[in-house]
């Protein structure tokens, strides 16, 4: 027998050819980057879906007029200064879980608790912002199904377009978009804040620094990173545009 | 089996990464873009120095221009294997042409509509 080694045998060594990750990356979070794809598609669907209903209208409300307020202080006039807030809070929570991510990769277990918890602490804020603007939107008369009566709901629209018809219709449709997306996006910082919570407290229990790597925190980074990322969307859609 | 691939990911993530001074740099550049659409939105379109018909676009590059910082720098996509942000990034053109269809169809919707 010829000890050559036949062209077929040969030991392949591009990354494809077995025996290593050819992304490089591990198991869960290449899984959790397909998950965020998958969302990624939802949210856009949502959105186009709006967008496509916003543009064969032929009036919408002006979102200066409706989101004109910050809950508690400031009735009328102030129009994106809520939103800038809660915009400020979202991005600086991202900071501090890629703040954490980065403690994490230097095993220094402290620093990822704290920056854990101001994530944390960001996301529920956030939080708490939503559910003022929401029972704020909703004490005006908004929600799925309603709006408010005819005869204010002129205050929300660009003087002079549109009659109490068109203006009716177009604010239900608005008032159904608005809950259902910031809905769904509130609902994935909720999920994301416990997601958090579950995290912080195994790195205060020391799972990850027994294991070696602190990859789980960059995993569930991943997904606040992408509700951030969200919202700078639906901050565009909805209160700019 | 786990493990193994925690190791591999080490060996070799960790020769061009986040440091906290860029995580800083990401932050403020993201804020500064914010900043830019205020004012845009609170200045120069109620001052009628802007046409809504011109920020809107703007406004869409800006987000388009953020996003691309989260993805790339706070979501490390910039860092990890060219397969692997090309496996991310090449579906999403399929929402380009859900955009494409449904910009379309509300063209058709418009004459639909009795308001």
């Amino acid at each position: 027998m010829s000890t050559a080694v036949s062209q077929i045998d040969e030991i392949k060594t591009t990354p494809w050819s077995g025996g290593r990750s050819p992304f490089n990356v591990e198991y869960g979070k290449i899984m959790m980057w397909f998950f965020l794809l998958s969302d990624a598609f939802t949210f856009s669907s949502l959105l186009i879906s709006y967008g496509a209903l916003r543009f064969s209208a032929s009036v919408w409300p002006a979102a200066d007029k409706v989101f004109q307020s910050v809950p508690g202080m400031i009735e009328h006039g102030a129009p994106l200064v809520f939103v800038g807030l809660m915009t400020f809070i979202l991005i600086m929570s991202s900071v501090t879980m890629v703040l954490a991510v980065e403690a994490g990769h230097r095993n220094a277990k402290k620093e990822v608790i704290w920056w854990m918890i101001a994530t944390v602490i960001g996301g529920f804020m956030f939080l708490g912002c939503q559910a003022l603007e929401w029972a704020h939107l909703h004490s005006e008369g908004f929600w799925w199904g309603s709006t408010p009566p005819l005869h204010e709901l002129k205050e929300f629209f660009t003087e002079g377009v549109g009659t109490d018809t068109t203006r009716h219709l177009t604010a239900q449709e608005f008032a159904n978009l608005f809950f259902t997306i910031t809905g769904f996006h509130g609902f994935h910082v909720f999920t994301g804040v416990i997601i958090n919570i579950i995290i912080t407290v195994n790195v205060l229990l020391g799972t990850y620094e027994k294991r070696g790597s602190y990859l789980m925190v960059e995993k569930v980074g991943l997904y606040w990173h992408f509700v951030d990322l969200v919202w700078v969307f639906v901050f565009t859609f909805f209160y700019l545009v | 089996m786990s493990a193994d691939s925690q190791e591999v990911h080490h060996e070799e993530g960790e020769h061009e990464t986040m440091t906290r001074k860029k995580i800083w740099k990401v932050f403020f550049i993201l804020l500064a873009v914010t900043c830019v659409e205020f004012f845009i939105a609170l200045i120069l379109v109620p001052g009628g120095h802007m046409n809504i018909k011109y920020a809107n676009p703007v406004y869409i590059v800006l987000t388009l221009f953020k996003a691309f910082y989260i993805v790339a720098y706070f979501m490390h996509l910039k860092f990890e294997k060219l397969g692997l942000a090309l496996s991310i990034i090449v579906p999403i053109l399929f929402i380009i042409g859900l955009i494409l269809v449904l910009t379309n169809e509300s063209h058709h919707w418009i004459d639909l509509r009795s308001y």
